[in-house]
C-alpha cells in the first residue's frame, strides 16, 4: 500500500506543477513506483511540464466516468522506470469529479504505486477539495512574497480543518542574493508566520524554465541547483535526514561571516 | 529618500505579512469575534448601561499596527457604580 501526497498552494504560479513533476521524477529515480495525478481539470499542465502531452489518450475524467480502465489512462514515462502520469481532462470543468470519486481513484492507485502525487489546482474551491480528498499528506508550496505566503496560510488553515495534522512546507524560488541584501524575506521569516515543518528550499534557477521549455524535469539535469533541491526533498519524504543546501547563502552576510570565523 | 534611512523591503514584507495574517485569521473565525464581543459587553455592562444591539467591534490599522476598535454606545451610567465609588472614597 503506497502513500498519497497532494501539492498545493492557494495562489497560482508558485510552482505546484513544477514541484509535482520534479519530486515525482526524483522518487522514481530512487526506484519507487510513482504516479503523478493532474487534478487541475480544465487547465491541465503537468503533461507539458513532463513532456508527455503527445501521448494522452484518456484522462482522469474518462476513468471516473467509466469510459476507460484506470490502467489505460496511465502514461508511462520512458525516461525513468516506474514513473507514470494520469492527465487531467482539458475540456471539462472541476465539477466533473467529486471528492468522493477522487478518494476512490487515489485509493486504487495506492494499491499499485509507492507514491501517488496529486497536483492541486490554484484556488480553494472544488478543485482544491477534489485534490486533497484522497491525500494522506499535504505539501504546501510558497514563494517568498507577501501574497503567496498569505495564501499559503489560508490553505494551511483549510488543510488543518480537514484533518491534515502536519502539512509540510516548500519555499520555492529563493534568491539568496536578494535575501542577503535584505530585499527578500528569508526562510526564518516565513517559518515564523506559517509555523509548519519545512521539507525543502528551492533556489531560483533558470534551468527550471529551460526544463519546462523542453518538457524534461530539472531533476534529470545533474547541474541544476533547483533539481538538486527537489532531489533532496524526495529523499526527505522517504525519511532520510538531508541537510538544507545553500544555507550559508540563505542566512545572509552575518551567517556567512559567523561561519567564516568558525562560530557555526 | 536616503538609501540608508529606508528600511529593507524584506523587513517591510515581513511586517505587512504579520499584520495581514493576524487580520485574516481573526476574520476567518467569526464565532470567535462574536464571543469576544459578548465578553466585552458583559464586562462593560457591569459599570454602564450599553445598547447591546449597536455595538461594533472591528480590526483597523493604527500606525501600521493592527488594532481592535470598539464602538459601544452608552445609554446611562449605573447609579450603583457611582455609589460604590463614593463608598470606597468614604472608606479612605
Amino acid at each position: 500500500m503506497g502513500e498519497s501526497l497532494v501539492i498545493t498552494s492557494g495562489k497560482g504560479g508558485v510552482g505546484k506543477t513544477t514541484a509535482t513533476a520534479n519530486i515525482g521524477a526524483a522518487l522514481a529515480m530512487m526506484n519507487q513506483k510513482v504516479v503523478l495525478v493532474d487534478a487541475d481539470i480544465g487547465l491541465r499542465n503537468l503533461d507539458v511540464v513532463m513532456g508527455l502531452e503527445n501521448r494522452i489518450v484518456y484522462d482522469l475524467v474518462d476513468v471516473v466516468e467509466g469510459f476507460c480502465k484506470l490502467k489505460q489512462a496511465l502514461i508511462k514515462d520512458k525516461r525513468v522506470e516506474g514513473l507514470h502520469l494520469l492527465p487531467a481532462a482539458q475540456t471539462r470543468e472541476k465539477t466533473a469529479v467529486t471528492p468522493e470519486q477522487m478518494k476512490n481513484l487515489v485509493g486504487q492507485l495506492k494499491e499499485e504505486f509507492d507514491y501517488v502525487i496529486v497536483d492541486c489546482p490554484a484556488g480553494i474551491e472544488q478543485g482544491f477539495r477534489n485534490a486533497v480528498a484522497g491525500a494522506d499528506r499535504a505539501i504546501v508550496i510558497t514563494t517568498p512574497d507577501v501574497s503567496s505566503v498569505r495564501d499559503a496560510d489560508r490553505v494551511i488553515g483549510l488543510l488543518e480543518s480537514s484533518g491534515f495534522e502536519r502539512p509540510l512546507l516548500i519555499v520555492n524560488r529563493i534568491k539568496p542574493k536578494m535575501v542577503d541584501r535584505g530585499d527578500m524575506m528569508d526562510i526564518g521569516d516565513i517559518l515564523d508566520v506559517l509555523a509548519i515543518d519545512l521539507v525543502g528550499v528551492v533556489p531560483e534557477d533558470e534551468a527550471i524554465l529551460v526544463s519546462t521549455n523542453r518538457g524534461e524535469p530539472a531533476v534529470f539535469n545533474g547541474s541544476s541547483r533547483a533539481g538538486q533541491a527537489f532531489r533532496n526533498i524526495a529523499r526527505r519524504l522517504r525519511g532520510e535526514e538531508v541537510p538544507f543546501m545553500n544555507l550559508a547563502e540563505v542566512q545572509g552576510l552575518w551567517g556567512r561571516l559567523r561561519k567564516f570565523v568558525g562560530l557555526e | 529618500m536616503s538609501p540608508f534611512r529606508r528600511s529593507k523591503s524584506g523587513d517591510v514584507a515581513r511586517e505587512r505579512l504579520r499584520v495581514v495574517l493576524m487580520q485574516d485569521r481573526i476574520s476567518l473565525a467569526p464565532q470567535l469575534m462574536e464571543r469576544m464581543k459578548e465578553d466585552l459587553v458583559d464586562v462593560i455592562s457591569r459599570y454602564v448601561d450599553v445598547d447591546r444591539g449597536k455595538i461594533e467591534v472591528e480590526w483597523r490599522r493604527a500606525d501600521g499596527e493592527p488594532a481592535l476598535v470598539a464602538n459601544i454606545p452608552v445609554r446611562s451610567v449605573r447609579r450603583s457604580v457611582a455609589s460604590d465609588d463614593r463608598a470606597s472614597n468614604r472608606a479612605l
